[in-house]
């Protein structure tokens, strides 16, 4: 497990992820997940894995969460793992009926999902306990459009109170017996809850920008400060940059 | 279903994916005033959470793009908003990626906004009938687009990608009969009760009233 430790070592024994820079946490996060997109090699990527979990643990993220994540897995990422093995040309491995897996296919399957689950792992841990308030301001200290910014703030903020809107006309449609059953009417429900929904939204949004105007709203909103960079974000970029580099030679020589 | 993860696509692929975005988001932000910003945001914020419901379908259920109703009420805002609901659904349920973040966005928010500029002048004066079908056929060519660029997208990055990309075509069809249908409904039910969700005249991000 010494390679487990890149990532961490030079992190004192109380290290706590939230005492970190938001930036920081965001920058090296799209570092690591650069690096490994750019690794080839399953023993790289496996040692990448380990230090994505070691990452996670040290962070303290509960890992039935992470498990729920990797597990969750998007119907096309399926079809093209299963076809994978199936469908490239070389030395068969298995047969089955007129099916075969070749040993090249299964390789590149299994290189795959490690390399996706390095990936979910290290966003996981290092941006998953990121409120998205937190993580807007540390974009916006980052130099995106301020503009960007307030769209991810009022997205995030709306999303939550039109999610409890949505369940309470759900609710409603329930309460009139709507079963959710497959077929046209339940669509044509599903159209008007959608269509119900933006016409609320576009009434909350009049109220919303009056109420900004009457503020004095001049198209910026102050963003929460939160502390800066400090030796601690300073150790840990250095960590994360050594593993990045580390990675990608251990890919190159493997 | 379009939420490509990271570690799938080639370099040049993220970056072309990248690129695009950006021009996108650029041109979206500078039409996007502060007398805009609330309007569009909280249209953004009731479209994201309209993709969140599981709509059931035969033996599965699907989650909704929505991309040709942003587009046609939105217009090209719906790029950047595509891209926020896309950020903020990495961050929350780790579905997507961050380096593919770019080309969902593209595959995503493109043909919607595409389809926006050519239907929308369309929407804004058509029948309730005639915008509900307009509306449905709008979706399925935003979906169907969407599905293009997936498959695009993994045949550019991996010759051994070819043959699952294909199967992957097809199992985008679930989807683009339900989002054709709810969104005809959809559009059938802001045509009676909100008309003016969708601008008249040239689209621009939701024109003054």
């Amino acid at each position: 497990m010494s390679i487990t430790t890149v990532t961490t070592d030079s992190e004192s024994p109380r290290f706590r992820l939230e005492a970190l820079d938001p930036r920081t946490r965001v920058l090296s996060a799209t570092a690591l997940v650069i690096a490994v997109v750019a690794l080839n090699s399953p023993a790289a990527l496996c040692l990448a894995l380990a230090g994505a979990l070691a990452l996670a643990a040290a962070a303290h993220r509960s890992l039935a969460g992470l498990g729920r994540r990797l597990l969750h897995i998007e119907g096309f990422l399926l079809v093209l793992l299963v076809l994978l093995p199936l469908t490239t040309p070389g030395t068969p491995l298995i047969a089955v009926g007129p099916l075969a897996a070749s040993s090249e296919g299964l390789m590149l399957a299994l290189t795959l999902a490690l390399r996706i689950a390095v990936c979910v792992t290290a966003v996981f841990a290092l941006l998953g306990s990121l409120d998205p308030v937190r993580l807007g301001a540390a974009l916006g200290r980052l130099g995106l459009p301020a503009r960007l910014v307030q769209l991810l703030l009022f997205v995030s903020r709306y999303s939550t109170i039109f999610r409890t809107e949505a369940r309470r006309l759900v609710e409603a449609m329930r309460a009139r017996g709507f079963t959710g059953r497959p077929g046209l009417h339940s669509l044509r429900s599903y159209g008007n809850l959608a269509g119900m929904l933006l016409v609320r939204a576009l009434e909350r949004a009049e109220r919303v920008d009056a109420a900004m105007r009457c503020r004095g709203f001049s198209g910026r909103l102050p963003l929460s400060e939160s502390g800066g960079w400090g030796r601690g974000d300073a150790l840990f970029g250095a960590a994360v940059a050594g593993a990045a580099l580390l990675l990608l030679a251990a890919d190159r020589l493997a | 279903m379009a939420h490509i993860p990271d570690g799938v696509l080639s370099p040049p692929v993220l970056i072309g994916g990248w690129a695009v975005a950006a021009i996108g988001v650029g041109l979206a932000l500078r039409r996007l005033d502060e007398s805009r910003i609330a309007r569009t945001a909280i249209l953004s914020a009731a479209f994201f959470t309209v993709s969140l419901l599981m709509i059931p379908l035969g033996p599965t259920s699907v989650h909704l793009l929505l991309s040709a109703l942003m587009g046609l009420s939105i217009g090209i805002a719906a790029i950047p908003a595509v891209m926020v609901a896309l950020a903020l659904q990495m961050l929350l349920f780790g579905v997507g990626g961050l380096t593919t973040l770019g080309i969902n966005t593209v595959n995503i928010a493109l043909p919607g906004v595409l389809i926006g500029l050519l239907a929308g002048p369309w929407i804004s004066r058509l029948s309730v009938p005639q915008a509900m079908l307009a509306g449905g056929l709008a979706a399925a060519g935003a979906v169907a687009l969407t599905a293009g660029g997936v498959v695009l997208a993994l045949l550019l990055s991996h010759s051994a990608y070819s043959v699952s990309a294909q199967v992957l075509g097809i199992t985008y069809v679930p989807l683009l009969l339900a989002e054709a249908l709810v969104t005809a409904f959809a559009v059938g039910f802001l045509k009676r009760v909100k008309p003016e969700v969708f601008p008249a005249g040239l689209p621009r991000p939701l024109a003054a009233e």
